[in-house]
């Protein structure tokens, strides 16, 4: 005989498994938006931004800040949107990241990759911070961007020109926005041979650290395939303050060019020291000398003063490009800091608006929802022209601006002019290309911190 | 032949930075018994002597002008100086084209003011304490400089340029009767030679021909009795701290044109200078001289390519290795004197 009577026990026992039905596809969502690092559960969403406050650097790392806080103020729909109003992904509606608003900590790299990391872990896990942006040193990108690939957050380089980062050391949760020694090269190779033509003698002196190796092979090989012959390369320790001993050689090597890849402080005090010795007054082979910095910066411009007049030079971006995403962007920031935003700032303030961007499109923070949105993204407007976050290696592909130092600047900031903006499918490459790590190269798997 | 005048012309430039700040920190500890690692903070103020210098004549006022447009588009603001308004564009400018020779002028009553200073308010403090406190107070005395300096001047280098009239470069190989371009060297680089060449010698002449240097010589060799005999040592010695500082802070003032000043470039100098000190002796004032321009002289040697590709790296070891060598065969160093530093 069953018993079809409504017990106590048996209601209980009942409502304990329905309830516990109900709840369970509520448990797995909640279990699966706990998966990832730092997912937002409150109002906010906090981002890291870790740039040189400190140190040899601090005046580039400011600049980014400036343009990092410029980006949360138009994500969180305040001031005049900037690039908001002329990105071409219409995601983002100044209602913060999906709609959260956007907070931010800050921290200090001093430019020293053992502070960098320990400052990106302090922000991703005593702050919450859910990505991490900013620095200007390639050996802190890479350190930071191996941390935040364990750490399962997404890491958005600043400044950083070597091959390595998203060559040999690319990594699936780090994006790069700015340009690389490749495409430095690249791009210079074909205004040297037009303004110095193709039977050239050059003399480098390179930072003895990986930026410096990956630019100078990169530049050495772009002018020997146009002609020109490397007639030495001489390392220089990344701690020289003075480079007499390394230039007063170049007159006398029989080289016709000074190639300096060096950035930084490095940049400006053998500039300064190559003018000293007058190498621009002279003449060598017949041909009058000639001095190229493949990498470029409005603040390292400054410090080099009138010594920069007329050498050529690359840069990731310049305020004056005359495209309406630049346009806005310096209006922007040049009415809230006056003065025009710098290229690491420009790469700064870029990456914030395409971290958010991407958020909006993969509905989602979890990071590899966000690297998915990020690869293969082509977007305008953002003060760059077209350009393309390549899947295969994270990497941003867009012009080029061959820059010189101005002959006659009309102020402070007009140090620099623009000679050419080479075309992207000029500085394209494969991505198993030998100096990016060749075949072996790879993103590795993505990480959510699950 | 010609490379290697060149490099001794250049050791000789980079020794005479050394030497400079090498003395300043003999003559302290000579006297006072102190290890100063502020000494190359001091070079940093001097250098931004010069700096404060270019920033004063440069102070100006704005007008608008209407024809030119700055990066926002708006009327173009035009500085132009107080100095070419009140003598004129062309004296103006001379004046501040000869900014960095003319900060020489103004900076010795401040180096000699922030030497004092320095003496007095902080360091005679540690006279009795051991050798390591005095290498952390100073050190920590050198961070909070640099830092004051940074929040008022930034971290970028700033430019300070040399005369027009002593710009470019000297074509020293055609004097000497080689071909044309062989020994290439600047004009400024021979002036900072000479300049530290005139200080090093104004110091000792002081030190050796004036009754006030020969009191310190005295209590240098021997403080107690120089003190019993009813002299106040003490009150010269923080006078000789004042000087050291405005050696360093005129060899700072003459560098600037050399390397954009920077806030960092006190440390940059300070720990090889320790090693200029150690290796021509503790409190030996010809030897800091000596050993500062012996090693200035071997570092480039040793930057050559030739150097370089024989042995690499020897470039950035070089004065670390000397020093090893020197100090395993001379343990006091160069003209190092018996009983200083030793129990």
């Amino acid at each position: 005989m069953s018993n079809n009577e409504l017990t106590r026990r048996g209601l209980l026992r009942t409502g304990a498994v329905a309830g516990a039905g109900v709840a369970l596809p509520t448990i797995f969502t909640a279990s699966s938006a706990a998966a990832y690092t730092n997912e937002p559960t409150g109002a906010t969403v906090t981002l890291g931004f870790n740039v040189p406050q400190t140190g040899p650097y601090a005046d580039e790392g400011n600049d980014e800040l400036l343009a990092q806080q410029l980006a949360v103020e138009h994500l969180n729909g305040m001031g005049d949107g900037g690039c908001l109003n002329t990105f071409t992904s219409k995601a983002l509606k100044g209602n913060g990241i999906l709609g959260k608003k956007v907070t931010f900590v800050t921290g200090d790299t001093q430019t020293k990759s053992d502070a960098a990391r320990a400052s990106a872990k302090s922000m991703i896990e005593k702050d919450g911070a859910i990505m991490i942006n900013g620095g200007s040193s390639s050996g802190v990108a890479v350190a930071v961007q191996g941390l935040c690939q364990d750490a399962g957050v997404i890491f958005m380089a600043g400044l950083t020109h070597s091959n390595d980062t998203t060559g040999k050391d690319r990594k699936k949760n780090g994006f790069r926005h700015f340009f690389n020694a490749y495409m430095s090269a690249a791009a210079l190779a074909p205004v040297l041979s037009k303004e110095m033509g193709a039977d050239r003698r050059a003399y480098h002196l390179t930072a003895d650290y990986t930026w410096g190796w990956t630019q100078q092979e990169s530049i050495a090989a772009a002018t020997e395939a146009m002609g020109w012959e490397t007639v030495n390369n001489v390392l220089t320790p990344l701690a020289s303050t003075d480079f007499s001993s390394y230039i007063a050689p170049v007159l006398n090597s029989g080289a016709d060019v000074l190639v300096l890849n060096h950035y930084g402080g490095n940049m400006v005090n053998s500039l300064t020291n190559a003018i000293q010795f007058g190498l621009l007054d002279k003449v060598a082979n017949g041909k009058d000398f000639k001095i190229v910095v493949p990498l470029y910066s409005e603040l390292m411009a400054a410090g080099a003063g009138e010594n920069i007049k007329g050498v050529l030079g690359s840069m990731n971006y310049n305020w004056q490009l005359d495209n309406e995403g630049s346009k806005a962007f310096v209006k922007s920031f040049g009415e809230k800091y006056g003065k025009p935003p710098s290229n690491s700032a420009q790469t700064c303030y870029a990456q914030v608006l395409l971290y958010a961007d991407a958020c909006e499109r993969a509905g989602t923070f979890n990071p590899c929802g966000v690297a998915e949105a990020l690869e293969g993204f082509e977007f305008d407007g953002l003060g760059n022209g077209k350009t393309l976050y390549r899947a295969d290696d994270h990497q941003c592909f867009k012009d080029v601006l061959v820059v010189r130092g101005a002959q006659n600047p009309s102020n402070a900031y007009d140090t620099l002019e623009i000679v050419e903006v080479t075309p992207v499918e000029q500085v394209m490459y494969a991505p198993d290309h030998p100096m990016f790590g060749g075949a072996e190269a790879s993103l590795g798997e993505c990480n959510s911190g699950a | 032949m010609d490379a290697i005048i060149l490099q001794i012309l250049n050791g000789l430039d980079k020794g005479s930075a050394y030497a400079l700040i090498a003395l300043g920190l003999t003559l302290i500890f000579g006297t006072l018994g102190v290890v100063n690692f502020a000494h190359g903070a001091l070079f940093m103020i001097g250098a931004f002597c010069a700096v404060t210098v270019q920033r004063l004549l440069n102070l100006s006022f704005q007008t608008v002008d209407e024809t030119q447009k700055d990066f926002l588009g708006n009327p173009l603001k035009v500085d132009t100086p107080y100095v070419e308004a009140w003598f004129g564009p062309e004296v103006g400018a001379t004046i501040i084209d000869w900014s960095v020779p003319l900060a020489v002028v103004f900076a010795i009553p401040i180096m000699l003011a922030v030497g004092y200073a320095m003496e007095r308010g902080l360091i005679k403090h540690f006279y009795k304490r051991p050798h390591a406190d005095q290498i952390l107070v100073t050190f920590g005395l050198a961070i909070v400089l640099q830092e004051i300096i940074k929040y008022f001047f930034g971290a970028n280098p700033i430019q300070t340029p040399e005369p027009s009239a002593l710009k470019g470069s000297l074509d020293i190989g055609l004097m000497l009767g080689f071909d044309p371009n062989a020994i290439i060297y600047p004009i400024w680089r021979l002036v900072y030679f000479a300049f530290s060449v005139v200080i090093i010698g104004g110091v000792f002449a002081f030190l050796q021909f004036t009754t006030f240097g020969m009191v310190v010589r005295a209590g240098m060799a021997d403080r107690e009795t120089v003190g019993l005999l009813g002299i106040n040592i003490d009150k010269r010695f923080t006078i000789m701290f004042g000087i050291a500082a405005g050696v360093a802070g005129l060899a700072g003032v003459m560098y600037g044109p050399l390397n954009p000043p920077n806030y960092h470039m006190g440390m940059d100098f300070l720990v090889l200078s320790f090693v200029v000190v150690v290796v021509g002796g503790m409190g030996s004032l010809p030897g800091a001289v000596a050993a500062g321009f012996l090693l200035g002289i071997l570092e480039s040697f040793a930057s050559t390519t030739w150097a370089t590709t024989t042995i690499p790296g020897i470039n950035q070891i070089i004065i670390y290795l000397v020093a090893i060598i020197i100090l395993l065969t001379r343990p006091r160093g160069l003209l190092g004197r018996k009983g200083v530093m030793e129990d």
